[in-house]
């Protein structure tokens, strides 16, 4: 078979992608048609920067997640290949058999594998870990910042300190002290990711118990409810092999139904680890800010609860800022994921995520260029259209 | 003032003892020094064997007496092997037992030993981090002044074309990150396959005798992902400034538009990115460990790498104390700074 032309690989790479189109399609149609009734996110569609962005993002978000529903690869991210070493792209497989995509669309990398699907794999690796690990840093720095800004004194003191420690390590450093085999080999992730996953739990717990207080009858159930789920899921992630589940006597080991690998417990651990510091120090300066207002005093007269003022007055109120600074930090996690990668920490060394992708294909840069270049390209969409979507977010909620 | 600094170092101390008691820790864990015993011994020792090796260099006692001997609080630990050999934590090669000092930390003035370099750990530190601060001082050289004129361009006339693309380069370049701007110059400037061999993609010569072909790749990736978050924080400001009432006055007034932004506009709008751009620096240092792996430079970063590589415990904890100074002297530069320069904080 012939090897692809450039015009022909372009066409073929657009085809594979075409469920992506679809849903960007759809979603763009439906959120135009009722973008005034869509609050902040409606307004989104009013400023091109923001609608460049959105696009951005959601066509990795639809290649991550159609991508782990085997609707775009062509090939398997961990299958060699023979005769496929650094093939240029749009090399015919050798001896292709029936039913197999005969192409290597964009080449094959150092170990003969397919450098296209290996990127779809890839953004599934982000799109699943990054906007996860910054949810976790915001709840995080959130359950902390709000009391210290709110209060002041010496909690404020105390938790500033502790997070301008943090936020004087180099973060390459601490990398390279936290994700390492000997690392995981002593528990001390599995122990960080019990602190830190707590948060989100006691953030919900008196989120709600803040605001229904009032009314015992509705909010008991809903508490048992929440919190009982929110525990099983806390019980699971943190347990590996029904470990922790099993040391509480009476639980069944059924209770821990997914395990995460050690590899990436961490990863998402230490970049939680980073991120919250900075999250800390945003809320903590939002709350001192507002915690001056009128409806924060008139919240004090009426006699609400201090939780209640922090979660219902002083949070709701400093949501702009902290979307925009969401979508900047995602953008950042992923710059962070990647780092981890490039240095080879945390994920399997043949893992497809586009840090170690890049990692591998630098080192025959000067000869080879197809395997670095898409992982590179993708990471660098996906960052821009983050930060293109946070500006917009910014200039529109700017407007009200 | 006085005090306000005196107070700051106070927090700088403070905060540099507790990051390397925690370096002191995460590497004391025994699976790295485990793997300390292992590299530095041979790959199949036993388990005991690993033992006495960890017993016989002082690695197993408890882990504030080997903090404090870092900080040379303690003295060092010394052994005599059964077959008569002197050993400890002070014991150099060519230098005798009785020469030997009791004391070795850094109060003594002694950053210890390296075990992956075989040499001592200050003289590798300074002969990397000369490297890296030759590095850097390019960067800034780079950095600085284009961010500044990109972002002041931009400010100038907000909403214009020339802020639109001047933005967008910003943005583009925030969200570029040092391993992949690397990646794509080497694979445009440097590869045999696009042809432009304009620049050498290794920078493993520029550390002899440094030229434009060798050292301006390394410089310009680390400038670049740098450069968009100055420009934007100077174009924020600079738009802030434009719009206050002083330069519409100037303007009302019939000042030429470049005497309004060179006299009027410009001294004020470069107050918020002096703070910025001193705040950079611990993110160069991000940078530094990134682009010197990528181009096979061997300064401060290398160092970085090689010693977590290879859980070389003394020379980490110099690295780290290094770079927490590093951080916290430009967090209180950017500090006093900001007081010196703005007169409203300055007179009050």
């Amino acid at each position: 078979m012939e090897p692809l032309g450039t015009f022909e690989i372009i066409i073929r790479v657009l085809y594979q992608l075409s469920s992506v189109w679809i849903a960007l399609l759809l979603l763009f149609a439906l959120s135009i048609a009722f973008k005034r009734r869509l609050g902040l996110y409606g307004k989104l569609f009013d400023s091109p920067i923001g609608m460049i962005g959105f696009g951005l993002v959601m066509f990795w978000v639809f290649v991550g997640i159609f991508g782990a529903m085997d609707l775009i690869i062509t090939h398997d991210p961990l299958s060699q290949v023979s005769g496929m070493k650094n093939k240029l792209p749009g090399t015919p497989l050798a001896g292709a058999e029936q039913g197999e995509y005969a192409w290597y669309l964009l080449g094959g990398d150092n170990l003969a594998r397919d450098v296209f699907s290996r990127v779809i794999k890839g953004a599934w690796i982000v799109v699943q870990i990054a906007p996860l690990a910054t949810l976790f840093a915001f709840m995080v720095g959130i359950t902390l910042g709000l009391p210290a800004g709110y209060y002041g004194g010496r909690l404020d003191t105390f938790l500033s300190f502790l997070a301008n420690l943090i936020l004087a390590f180099p973060v390459i450093l601490l990398f390279y002290l936290l994700v390492t085999p000997e690392i995981v080999a002593t528990g001390l992730p599995t122990m960080m990711a019990i602190v830190l996953f707590m948060f989100p739990i006691i953030f919900l717990g008196v989120l709600l118990n803040s605001r229904y207080r009032t009314q015992p009858a509705f909010r008991t159930p809903l508490l048992i409810g929440v919190l009982g789920f929110a525990l099983w899921l806390y019980l699971a992630l943190i347990s590996e092999g029904g470990y922790l589940v099993r040391s509480i006597p009476g639980l069944p080991s059924v209770l821990d139904p997914f395990d995460i690998p050690g590899g990436i417990l961490v990863v998402f651990v230490s970049v939680v680890f980073v991120n919250s510091p900075t999250v800390f120090r945003i809320v903590r300066g939002l709350a001192m800010d507002i915690k001056t207002r009128d409806y924060v005093a008139a919240a004090q007269t009426r006699g609400e609860g201090p939780w209640y003022i922090m979660l219902w007055e002083i949070l709701p109120n400093a949501r702009g800022p902290l979307i925009v600074d969401f979508c900047l930090r995602i953008g950042y996690t992923t710059i962070l994921l990647g780092t981890l990668g490039f240095f080879g920490l945390g994920l399997p060394p043949e893992s497809p995520d586009w840090g170690s992708t890049i990692n591998e294909g630098r080192k025959l840069l000067s000869i080879y260029l197809h395997p670095a270049l898409p992982p590179a390209l993708a990471l660098l969409s996906l960052v821009l259209g983050l930060n293109l979507l946070a500006d917009g977010l910014r200039e529109e909620s700017l407007k009200d | 003032m006085g005090l306000f600094i005196l107070r700051r170092f106070g927090v700088m101390l403070l905060t540099a003892l507790c990051l390397t008691f925690i370096v002191f820790f995460l590497t004391n864990l025994y699976p790295n020094l485990e793997k300390l015993a292992k590299t530095q011994g041979n790959q199949r020792m036993s388990d005991e064997q690993v033992q006495t090796w960890l017993d016989n260099r002082g690695y197993s006692e408890p882990l504030l007496t080997k903090y404090g001997r870092w900080l040379g609080v303690v003295p060092g630990f010394t052994k005599t092997l059964n077959d008569g050999q002197f050993v400890g934590s002070c014991v150099r090669p060519g230098v005798t037992q009785e020469e030997t000092p009791r004391f070795c930390g850094i109060a003594q003035g002694d950053w210890g030993y390296s075990t992956r370099f075989k040499a001592d750990v200050d003289e590798i530190i300074w002969k990397r981090l000369g490297n890296t601060l030759y590095l850097m001082m390019w960067v800034m050289i780079l950095m600085v002044p284009s961010a500044l004129l990109v972002g002041v361009l931009a400010g100038m006339r907000e909403g214009s074309r020339t802020d639109r693309s001047l933005s967008t380069f910003s943005i583009l370049s925030t969200a570029t990150p040092e391993y992949v701007s690397g990646v794509i110059f080497i694979a445009v400037f440097t590869s045999s396959t696009v042809g432009l061999k304009w620049f050498k993609g290794t920078a493993t010569q520029a550390m002899e005798e440094p030229t434009f072909e060798n050292f301006f790749l390394p410089v310009l990736t680390i400038a670049l992902y740098g450069m968009g978050y100055i420009a934007r924080m100077t174009r924020a400001s600079m738009t802030e400034v434009m719009t206050a009432q002083y330069i519409r006055t100037a303007r009302l007034k019939g000042v030429s538009f470049p005497n309004i932004v060179i006299k009027h506009a410009l001294r004020n709008a470069l107050i918020a990115p002096f703070t910025v751009i001193m705040l950079q620096f611990p993110w160069l240092l991000n940078g530094v460990v990134i682009v010197e792996s990528l181009f096979n430079y061997k300064g401060f970063g290398w160092v970085l790498v090689e010693a977590a590589g290879n859980n070389d415990i003394q020379l980490l904890l110099a690295v780290s104390v290094v770079s927490v100074f590093v951080v916290l002297i430009t967090q209180l530069i950017s500090d006093i700074g900001y007081v010196y320069l703005n007169p409203r904080i300055r007179i009050s």
